[in-house]
């Protein structure tokens, strides 16, 4: 059977520059850690009942529920800021 | 991710295992592959106190290991950022490796290329064919999609357009219509959960020019150019942007027929009572364009305008629409002079004002939308007009469901009877058609 020669239909991507994550804290105890509600589909609720479990099971950490200024898809760097200034690590939910 | 490289702060990621595939693909083309990701049971929303602190207690139902222990060590132990390796520099190549008809035909299947509708092969003389259907050069740039506001954009070309316009079978005098839908950016296969398609309106004097049908039928498979354009736009997004597919780049719950080919169709301004559609939005007659609607996926319809209770007719088909998703009236003809006749309505933007004002609700029913809740209320929070003046309405008091800049009016239809509908959709833009030929 004969050969045929086609073209490719699918676009071009974006070269993939790596990120670094960042350093891991070596416990939790005292720490502060930031509870992101996202603003989706209840997630306040949901990071509640996380922060209710971190409160029995982890009472040394502090914990801080703070939803993100608007919707999801829009950059918040307000919040970012001020985790940054005041948390040591953060918990983001809860997203697709 | 932000706060991960941005920021430095170790971060924990919440999601629900359904998206598991997606999210880690999103972490991967970001550059984060190694991101702290922990599931917990698909939905959140609804679910009681009671079942959301038993997710907590639970295991991730991707790991099987405890929720809260993923979580802490999340934040605690290292992560090697190995989870899967990243390609720093992937090219997409012109060709595809030479085979017979038969296997090209069950590879584009397989890479999911394809709508899953018999294709045109793409080959060399059927893309010259088509790239003869504009003065554009094959390695210029259209512009760019993405399936999602996560995902990396991708880029295409003049040709890589032109492949997918044979694949859809479409003709080299429809190309520029199709340039025109591939230059507004706007996907057509968003990979939203809510199951979005895309709406294509043709104005100008393309329409007859290549055939697009305005009248009985314009909807539906009765036009070679209504059902190839769209069909183009849709292969076009999920090739050009890298992908659609479900569980990995296609979310949408229950999937969307109006995506087989965009809900495509020209206007019918001939028999229009008012301005053609893309002159509302800066075009001169003699233009031609195309207007893309995304986001379509519920439809109300009637039939006519009742002298007595059409009012009341129309503010019920408006508020059975969800309030996240502002109407496009699609008014055959016989409905639009209606319109005219019984409500005096000269123009669209006259019909547009009172369709604002009749599509209202009580405010606490508005804002207990889940889709409102999801994207409207941060916003209102947040202090973004109209929504924050409307957050400081008693809950008994009745808002306006919809912003008026949302509400659109397009006549099309043949006139077999005055049958109309409303789609819900968001208008994105209007792409002239005359700057791709």
């Amino acid at each position: 059977m004969s050969k045929l020669t086609v073209l490719d239909p699918t676009g071009y991507p974006p070269k993939i520059s790596a990120k670094p994550l960042a350093p891991r804290l070596d416990t939790l105890d005292g720490r502060t850690v930031y509870l992101v509600d996202c603003r989706f589909d209840d997630s306040g609720l949901f990071l509640e009942q996380m922060q209710a479990w971190l409160a029995e099971h982890l009472p040394s950490v502090r914990t801080v529920l703070k939803p993100i200024s608007s919707v999801y898809l829009v950059d918040d760097p307000k919040t970012w800021e001020e985790i940054k200034a005041q948390g040591h690590a953060a918990i983001l939910g809860v997203g697709h | 991710m932000t706060l991960e490289a941005k920021y430095g702060v170790p971060t924990v990621a919440m999601h629900t295992d359904k998206f598991d595939k997606v999210v880690r693909s999103v972490a991967q083309v970001n550059g984060m592959p190694g991101l702290a990701q922990v599931f917990v049971p698909q939905p959140i929303m609804g679910k009681t106190a009671r079942e959301l602190r038993a997710y907590v207690d639970g295991v991730d139902p991707i790991s099987g290991r405890p929720v809260m222990q993923e979580v802490v060590e999340g934040l605690t132990r290292p992560r090697d950022g190995a989870r899967g390796a990243i390609e720093y520099d992937r090219s997409t190549p012109r060709f595809v490796e030479a085979d017979t008809e038969e296997n090209l035909h069950r590879l584009f299947l397989e890479r999911r290329w394809t709508d899953y509708l018999p294709i045109v092969l793409p080959t060399e003389a059927r893309v010259a064919a088509m790239l003869a259907g504009t003065r554009r050069k094959p390695d210029e740039v259209v512009g760019c999609m993405r399936s999602t506001h996560f995902r990396e954009y991708w880029e295409y070309t003049v040709e890589k357009v032109a492949v997918n316009a044979v694949m859809a079978g479409a003709r080299p005098e429809y190309f520029p219509v199709i340039l025109a839908l591939a230059a507004t950016g706007v996907t057509a296969r968003g990979s939203s959960s809510s199951a979005v398609a895309a709406m294509a309106v043709v104005n100008g004097p393309i329409r007859a020019a290549i055939g697009v049908n305005a009248g009985t039928g314009a909807m539906g498979p009765y036009s070679h150019a209504n059902a190839t354009i769209g069909r183009a736009y849709g292969l076009l997004s999920q090739n050009g942007q890298g992908g659609s597919v479900p569980g990995l780049s296609y979310m949408g719950n229950q999937g969307n027929n109006y995506a087989y080919n965009s809900v495509t169709f020209a206007e019918n301004e001939e028999r229009s009572p008012w301005e053609p559609f893309h002159v509302q939005h800066g075009f001169a007659a003699t233009d031609s364009a195309v207007s893309v609607f995304s986001g379509v996926r519920s439809t109300a319809f009637t039939l006519g305008l009742r002298e007595k209770h059409w009012r009341e007719h129309v503010g019920h088909l408006l508020r059975g629409m969800d309030p996240h998703g502002p109407p496009a009236l699609l008014l055959d003809p016989i409905a639009a002079r209606q319109f005219v006749d019984r409500g005096g309505f000269g123009k669209k933007d006259a019909l547009i004002d009172w369709l604002h004002d009749a599509a209202r609700m009580r405010a606490g029913e508005y804002w207990d939308y889940q889709l409102i809740q999801n994207y409207i209320y941060p916003r209102a929070t947040f202090g973004e007009e109209p929504w924050a003046s409307k957050l400081k309405v008693a809950p008994d008091e009745e808002i306006p469901m919809f912003r008026r800049e949302d509400i659109h009016v397009i006549v099309v239809g043949g006139e077999t009877n005055g049958y109309w509908r409303i789609m819900g959709c968001n208008y994105q833009k209007t792409e002239s058609v005359d700057a791709w030929r």
